[in-house]
């Protein structure tokens, strides 16, 4: 039997069986409020008996019956569990609506026995004489409560089982409504019933001014609740968010910590290290609030393509290289293969220049011109020194880049170091 | 954290003026203790340059009560401050900065590159924007030239004003104001794409003075485009 409920109530038998069983009302199954089914399943008894005897002291305890049952129902916590519901008065289809369940043998059963037993409850207490005028509206106010406590019950059941259709919806309402009305229409009678009709207004009056002066004690002191209510729910989502940060940054940057303090001797890991941490929580921080064009994953845009190639050179080969782009446009086919010449040339600016300091990488989207140079202040080099069969510049950059109807410049920048300018014309689809 | 003392000890008031290369009192405002005693410790390699560091500040209004203090030719500013940000700094700093002598100015040193962050302390009032990952040179460097009244642009800076110039392509009504001229544009992408202020200068074949006026004009449109462009690019982005 699982256990849900964190609490036993004072009144509940202590269970003597090692494995310590918990009371609970049962949420299956249940007539009223699970309570017989819940204590048949904690005493190990049979339901009916559990039924039988609340009846018995129901009619012939006076009331005591009635008092049990609703302290149960009240201090006793909801439960999932039991034996699935084929006592419910409703069955669950395939298709998800509830419909009535044809009656078994048990059911018809225990309807025979409350019949009877509401037959010698009215026979005792003649509801026909004088103390029947306070006995119907208590019938009728008692009525309503149930049906309110038990949608109460369904409410919080219904945090468990998510599968609450429009029907269920609507008959929940339905069943809140009812359990009002029966309550107002109870003590409506009452009152009528007590007093003369003649007196109605003067109850209504003195019941209102009641009202109105309690809503006035309380008031302030409700409203103040709500709000604490509504703060405190804020500091549990900041707390929350908090916590997610907190997690992060413990997974991620501890980590990293850890590898760099295994790698000190290590510079060019170290630096590789933590320039890998910073970008991600780099990316982490202020990616949300960013500019809107960073957010799509997979680099669909120039902009994306770009830094995430730059990411990928920086993190193989350990130099840092800094991105500015401007503008954006999606990728195609050219811009792809730009892409490829500009990574090459990255490849190359890290190898070759890295130890002059970072790389810097610029792309700029003007009209249909895409504009990539990369840079490093290294030594710099000689297009027209390298060997013929050395193919990774001419091919892989300036090939490339012809091939696909762009250009491709090497120069040596003022101060030392190479830059490599791609230029590339958009397709003109893409405009 | 009450560094604010050190200003007691120093005995001269203000930088010889005309922009020589005398000593520069700066006040350094960020909250993390360990950034300015790491920034400390950069300047003071470079000593002879003359850089002091006269005060320090981790929040707002630590930073507000210095700076009125100690009256510093720049300020280091962080653009992430508990109790306002740099922004608020600028905003209450206001009328030291459109002094007449001895204004003091802001130079806004980030380790967030978020476009707003950028923008934001720009049109506040900060004549300049560099990133932590500055070396200890180009800051010293950067804080002569933000004294000098010229703006420092660092590439990302750079990157940020071309987008918000570039990406709109109708000229509104007060162009000759709001747009950058071919020239200016040219510097920018040059300063993106990581060259110093001289290398510019040799590339264009024009002096590193003009190419420091270019920059400050652009610094100037940057801060009086609140009408155009850059309100649309920031509502575009939701900057605003």
């Amino acid at each position: 039997m699982p256990v849900a409920a964190a609490t036993r109530p004072p009144h509940a038998p202590d269970a003597d069986d090692p494995p310590q069983r918990k009371l609970y009302r049962s949420a299956d199954g249940r007539m009223l409020g699970g309570v017989a089914r819940g204590l048949a399943g904690h005493l190990g008894l049979p339901v009916g008996w559990v039924r039988l005897a609340f009846l018995l002291l129901f009619m012939w305890g006076d009331g005591l019956g009635v008092l049990l049952y609703a302290a149960f129902w009240v201090f006793v916590p909801l439960g999932v569990g039991g034996r699935a519901g084929h006592r419910s008065f409703f069955e669950t289809l395939p298709d998800g609506t509830r419909r009535l369940r044809k009656p078994d043998r048990g059911q018809i059963t225990a309807l025979v026995a409350l019949f009877i037993g509401a037959g010698i409850f009215i026979s005792k207490v003649q509801l026909g004489g004088e103390s029947g005028r306070y006995v119907w509206p208590t019938l009728l106010v008692g009525a309503g409560v149930v049906l309110v406590w038990r949608q109460a019950d369904n409410a919080r059941r219904a945090h468990w089982t998510t599968a609450a259709g429009r029907h269920g919806r609507l008959f929940q309402a339905a069943r809140a409504l009812a359990g009002v009305a029966l309550v107002g229409v109870g003590l409506t009678v009452f009152i009528v019933v007590r007093g003369s009709a003649a007196q109605l207004g003067n109850v209504l009056t003195a019941t209102l001014a009641v009202l109105v002066g309690v809503a006035l004690l309380a008031g302030p002191w409700l409203i103040r609740m709500t709000q604490d209510l509504s703060e405190e729910r804020l500091m549990r989502i900041r707390a929350q968010e908090r916590a997610e940060v907190a997690a992060h940054v413990h997974d991620s940057v501890l980590h990293t910590l850890t590898l760099i303090q295994r790698n000190a001797e290590d510079a060019g890991e170290v630096r590789r290290l933590a320039r890998a941490q910073e970008r991600e929580l780099r990316n982490w921080l202020y990616k949300p609030e960013g500019t809107g064009k960073d957010e799509a994953e997979e680099p669909a845009t120039l902009a994306e393509a770009v830094k995430k190639t730059a990411a990928e050179v920086e993190d193989h080969h350990g130099v840092p290289i800094e991105v500015v782009v401007v503008g954006d446009c999606p990728l195609d086919e050219k811009l792809g293969a730009q892409i490829q010449a500009a990574r090459e040339a990255m490849v190359n600016a890290a190898k070759y220049g890295g130890e002059g300091g970072p790389v810097q990488v610029y792309a700029e989207v003007e009209g249909q011109t895409v504009f990539v140079s990369v840079r490093d202040r290294g030594p710099g080099f000689d297009i027209d020194a390298v060997p013929e069969d050395r193919m990774g510049v001419r091919e892989s950059i300036i090939g490339r880049m012809q091939r696909n109807g762009g250009t491709a410049r090497l120069r040596s920048a003022p101060d030392g170091g190479t830059e490599v300018e791609l230029e590339m014309e958009r397709a003109a689809n893409a405009a | 954290m009450t560094e604010a003392g050190e200003n007691a000890g120093t005995g001269e008031t203000g930088g010889p003026p005309g922009g020589s290369r005398g000593r520069v009192r700066v006040v350094l405002v960020d909250d993390h203790r360990m950034f300015r005693t790491g920034v400390q410790a950069e300047i003071g390699e470079t000593d002879r340059t003359g850089v002091e560091v006269v005060g320090e500040a981790a929040d707002v209004d630590q930073a507000v009560t210095v700076i009125t203090a100690t009256r510093p030719e720049v300020v280091l500013l962080d653009v992430h401050l508990p109790g306002g940000g740099g922004v608020e700094v600028l905003r209450r700093c206001a009328p030291l900065m459109a002094a007449a002598e001895n204004p003091v100015r802001f130079l806004a040193l980030s380790v967030s590159d978020a476009a707003e962050d950028v923008i934001g302390v720009i049109r506040g009032g900060a004549r300049g924007y560099v990133t932590k990952t500055i070396t200890g040179t180009d800051l010293v460097d950067s804080v002569f030239r933000v004294q000098d009244g010229d703006a420092v642009f660092s590439p990302r800076l750079a990157g940020f004003v071309l987008d918000a110039f570039a990406s709109t392509d109708a000229p509104p009504v007060d162009e000759d104001l709001d747009r950058l001229t071919q020239r200016e544009r040219e510097v920018l992408r040059l300063i993106a794409r990581g060259y110093a202020y001289k290398e510019i200068a040799k590339q264009l074949f024009i002096s590193v003075k003009t190419v420091e006026s270019h920059v400050s004009a652009v610094l100037r449109k940057l801060q009086l485009s609140n009408r155009h462009e850059l309100t649309r690019w920031a509502t575009a982005r939701r900057l605003v």
